[in-house]
């Protein structure tokens, strides 16, 4: 890891603590959702849609109900038949009745592993062996599979309700189309008269997994009451408790989440799917906690995947290396119910660059797949698949660099981007220099059929609301409560903007990860925000503890309040001064405990931008691409927790890297999922990779009293184009379909 | 109901007995009823190695074992890693290095790191990066996995 960067102006940020919860993760003692047992706990089981596409005509759960040990058995007639209606959840909309309807199918199945009944029985073994006693009877209808065919005129349409919405109106005939949206500016057209070179391609990706280890789980209880607890797997507690309201219509006051450790979720274990059903298993079984684990077939089948996609686009540039115009169609797979990330992949595509002429189109399409999730920046890798590409040809075409075509277009602060807003601060151009002037690209590239590519990648980040609370100890620590759920290290990353705040070491702050009813509402953990934006609150924490205990020296010293300062963890005035734990110390001799908390909803999120570089090498007759040497070059805005920041990057590579050569999701002609294990569905492993080298560049972003801008999602942006460039340099052939498996390469090479 | 099975093995150093049913995993086993949560479960199949457990000094994946199966055989869990006195220095380096995120796989990748350091303490990277390729991580991208089993390998960084 290299940080390019002054001296770090911080005692706290920008070191690297142990993190708080670390003892724990490494002795098996941390407790994730599968982990929890309570008394007269039962297990829960799933049956699963074997059809794409079926009308569900009955269904028979008489016999389940006899079977010894069985206590409960629900269907979708145990849910509230929702209206379709768009609701705001602090974490998006939703479409409730497809929320429903995807955690249990009503009158339709629309993929295949689509979760049809659940039961409830002593144990796992009777869970699973019920299931069989279940008769569902099916009219299967034919599947639709491919986003382009779904389009068409005479497609099987899935959801009989769906209309179009068309720039913000909805239309009037039965489709698969759920959205149709467009981005323009300047003339396209002007635009490409003036280019020397236009480069048009088409390209197709395939659903690939977030690819979590642990899987989705939930416990819940249901109290005679009404009064419901769920402990979970999560990413956000708060959203949790919001779904479950929404579809089994009780008060958000009724429901206490109470967020487990969690194993992984890169964007997938946002929206439910267990929760609701082990609340009604709860409440039918005689109130009894009920516990429902997914196994890996059930996790790839039904929860996650990102859209695959079809892309196809057109760029021009003049003979000085402008980019005179851009032309972009971006069709994007939703699976069952609406909601594919087109939009995000829309303002992916082209934003790293000055575009003046540029259209961008896109479609949000239904098909019979699961209904996609987000996935560490959602539609972002896809759309970069295709851009940087053609950005690497147009760069061939003109004779230059790769990375200098890109510094002759790379956009700015102030630059507009195609869909009207300006970029702001932000630290693409210093990437670019960066990576251009890396050991990694000054190297040479030795041995046959090797190959560099480059690619960069931008993410918006976001914001959103949290909450945070402290309480001052008698020995001079800080407890503090704060509802992000912690997945890669940000108990600590947060701890570490307190101390710093307060002048103490990390190691003197205690962080907690509290449930819904213990601490202010709080997004979930995606979006890049954690560290950011429950960093505001944490920070605005801070500065209320430092208000209260200049209250507290001001009484010890029978001073105004305004004569005490404070600075690097000290309280002083004209003629005293006591450290932070000194004061604190002292608090039981002036008023008592200590407390602050804050709630912020920050806005000042900054974008982040990566440029990569790849070595390859391709074996011609295997078609097999091995991975020599990576670089990720990003702006970070400040490295809050560097260890971490720089974990970020690696894992976001590791995954770009595997949807760049193996994953993907493989459908048989009935749209069932072929290859729904981990043996199948290809992630890599350590021995397909190398060390994977990082450069840290930090802009600092104005938004942040830090400068943090998220750092968790760019970095799965790169990958895939950097890769394709590297294959091209080694073996002169384009790939424009993902993955990049041997099959592909060795049909390139025909 | 099938009848159940009375089994006696050595688990991290004690004896211990259990009742099973002959269809049941180690892996649940350890889970459900000797309450030994530090092994997980990733994929019941053997792909992931999350369940990673020591057995006669040979790494396995508790999934893959049958319960009844350790009768009379010696075996080491994540719970039986650390010592009274501290924790293992592979556990130590995983949180100096940073190499875990979410630490899921986490008590797989030490359990397995362990049984590779007992056989051969001196691993060069290419050796880490071939034995623990029966673990996933998702998190990491396994850079930092690696330094820190080097790390705590005898192996000169």
């Amino acid at each position: 890891m290299a940080t390019l960067e002054k001296p770090n102006q911080y005692k706290v940020i920008g070191t690297s603590p142990l993190r708080h919860d670390g003892v724990d993760k490494v002795t098996g003692r941390a407790a994730f959702g599968a982990d929890i047992r309570l008394p007269g706990m039962l297990y829960g089981a799933v049956l699963r849609s074997p059809h794409a596409h079926a009308k569900i005509l009955s269904i028979d759960t008489s016999e389940v109900e006899k079977l010894h040990g069985v206590h409960a058995v629900v269907t979708a007639k145990d849910l509230p038949d929702l209206e379709s209606r768009v609701v705001e959840l602090g974490e998006g909309v939703i479409n409730r009745k497809y929320q429903s309807n995807n955690v249990l199918a009503r009158d339709k199945v629309l993929y295949f592993g689509h979760a049809v009944a659940a039961v409830a029985a002593t144990s796992l073994h009777v869970a699973k062996e019920a299931l069989d006693l279940i008769r569902v009877e099916y009219e299967v209808l034919s599947p639709v599979l491919d986003v382009r065919k779904a389009m068409e005129t005479g497609s099987p349409i899935l959801l009989e309700d769906l209309r179009t919405d068309e720039f913000g109106k909805k239309g009037e005939t039965r489709t698969n189309i759920a959205g149709h949206y467009k981005d323009a500016c300047g003339d396209v057209e002007k635009g490409f008269r003036e280019a020397k070179f236009i480069v048009e391609r088409e390209f197709v990706t395939k659903m690939v997994h977030q690819g979590y280890i642990e899987p989705q789980n939930a416990t819940a209880q249901y109290n005679p009451d009404g009064q419901i607890t769920i402990w979970c797997s999560t990413q956000g507690s708060f959203g949790v408790r919001e779904q479950v309201a929404e579809i089994l219509e009780v008060p958000v006051s009724d429901i206490r989440v109470i967020p487990m450790e969690i194993g992984g979720g890169f964007g997938g274990k946002i929206g439910v799917y267990l929760e609701p059903l082990a609340v009604l298993l709860s409440r039918k079984s005689g109130y009894r906690p009920v516990k429902l684990t997914m196994d890996r077939s059930e996790v790839l089948a039904a929860t996650g995947p990102t859209s695959g996609s079809y892309i196809k686009i057109k760029m021009g540039a003049d003979a000085n290396g402008r980019i005179t115009a851009a032309e972009a169609l971006l069709v994007y797979e939703a699976g069952a119910y609406p909601g594919s990330p087109v939009g995000a992949g829309m303002g992916v595509i082209l934003a790293p660059y000055r575009i003046e002429n540029g259209v961008v189109e896109g479609y949000d399409v239904v098909v019979n797949k699961p209904r996609t999730a987000a996935y560490r920046a959602p539609g972002g890798t896809n759309a970069a698949f295709a851009a940087e590409t053609v950005i690497d040809e147009l760069a061939e075409r003109l004779g230059l660099d790769p990375i200098e075509f890109r510094l002759l277009n790379a956009s700015k602060e102030g630059d507009r981007r195609v869909n009207g807003s300006a970029h702001k601060r932000i630290g693409f151009v210093e990437t670019l220099q960066a990576a251009k002037e890396s050991a990694h690209y000054q190297a040479p590239l030795t041995g046959p059929r090797t190959g560099r590519g480059v690619a960069s990648g931008y993410w918006g980040n976001y914001g959103g609301k949290s909450s945070a609370s402290a309480s001052v100890n008698e020995d001079g620590t800080v407890s503090l409560l704060e509802g992000s759920v912690d997945i890669g290290g940000t108990r600590t990353s947060l701890a570490m903007q307190l101390a710093e705040t307060l002048g103490i070491p990390a190691e003197d702050v205690r962080p907690v990860v509290a449930d819904t009813d213990s601490i202010g509402y709080t997004e979930g953990t995606y979006g890049s925000r954690t560290t950011f934006a429950t960093g505001w609150a944490v920070y605005e924490t801070a500065k209320g503890l430092i208000e209260k205990l200049k209250e507290r020296a001001a009484i010890l010293w029978e001073v105004e309040k305004d004569k005490v300062n404070f600075e690097n963890g000290v309280f002083f005035s004209s003629e005293e001064k006591l450290t932070f734990k000194e004061l604190a110390e002292k608090l039981d001799e002036t008023g008592g405990p200590v407390v602050a908390s804050a709630a912020v909803q920050p806005k000042g999120y900054g974008p982040g931008f990566a440029t990569h570089i790849v070595d390859v090498e391709v074996d011609p007759e295997t078609g097999k691409v091995d991975i020599l040497r990576y670089t990720a070059v990003q702006d970070v805005g400040k490295a809050i927790y560097p260890a971490y920041v720089e974990s970020q990057i690696q894992g976001g590579v590791a995954q770009g890297i595997g949807w760049g050569l193996n994953e993907e999701y493989l459908y048989d002609e009935q749209g069932r999922l072929l290859n729904a294990s981990w043996l199948d569905y290809r992630m890599p492993v350590a021995l397909d990779l190398p060390m994977i080298d990082t450069i840290l560049i930090e802009v600092a972003n104005p938004g942040h009293p830090y400068g943090a801008r998220g750092v968790g999602e760019v970095p799965i942006v790169p990958p895939p184009a950097a890769i394709a460039n590297a294959i091209h340099n080694a073996i002169g052939v384009r790939l424009t379909e993902l993955p990049m498996s041997p099959a592909r390469v060795v049909d390139g090479l025909k | 109901m099938q009848s159940k099975t009375h089994v006696t093995a050595t688990i991290n150093s004690e004896e211990v007995e259990f009742l099973c049913e002959p269809r049941q995993s180690l892996l649940e086993v350890l889970r459900e009823t000797l309450g030994l949560m530090g092994a997980k479960e990733g994929c019941n199949n053997g792909n992931c190695g999350a369940c990673s457990v020591i057995l006669d000094g040979r790494l396995v994946n508790s999934c893959l074992v049958l319960a009844v199966e350790i009768q009379g055989r010696n075996l080491t869990t994540i719970e039986g890693i650390a010592t009274p006195e501290g924790l293992h220095p592979l556990q130590q380096k995983f949180i100096e290095h940073a190499a875990l995120q979410c630490g899921y796989c986490t008590p797989g990748f030490i359990v397995a790191s362990k049984a590779l350091l007992d056989q051969n303490p001196e691993p060069s990277e290419h050796e880490v990066r071939a034995w623990l390729a029966g673990n996933l991580c998702r998190c990491t991208g396994y850079d930092r996995i690696v330094k820190a089993v080097l790390d705590a390998a005898d192996t000169p960084l």
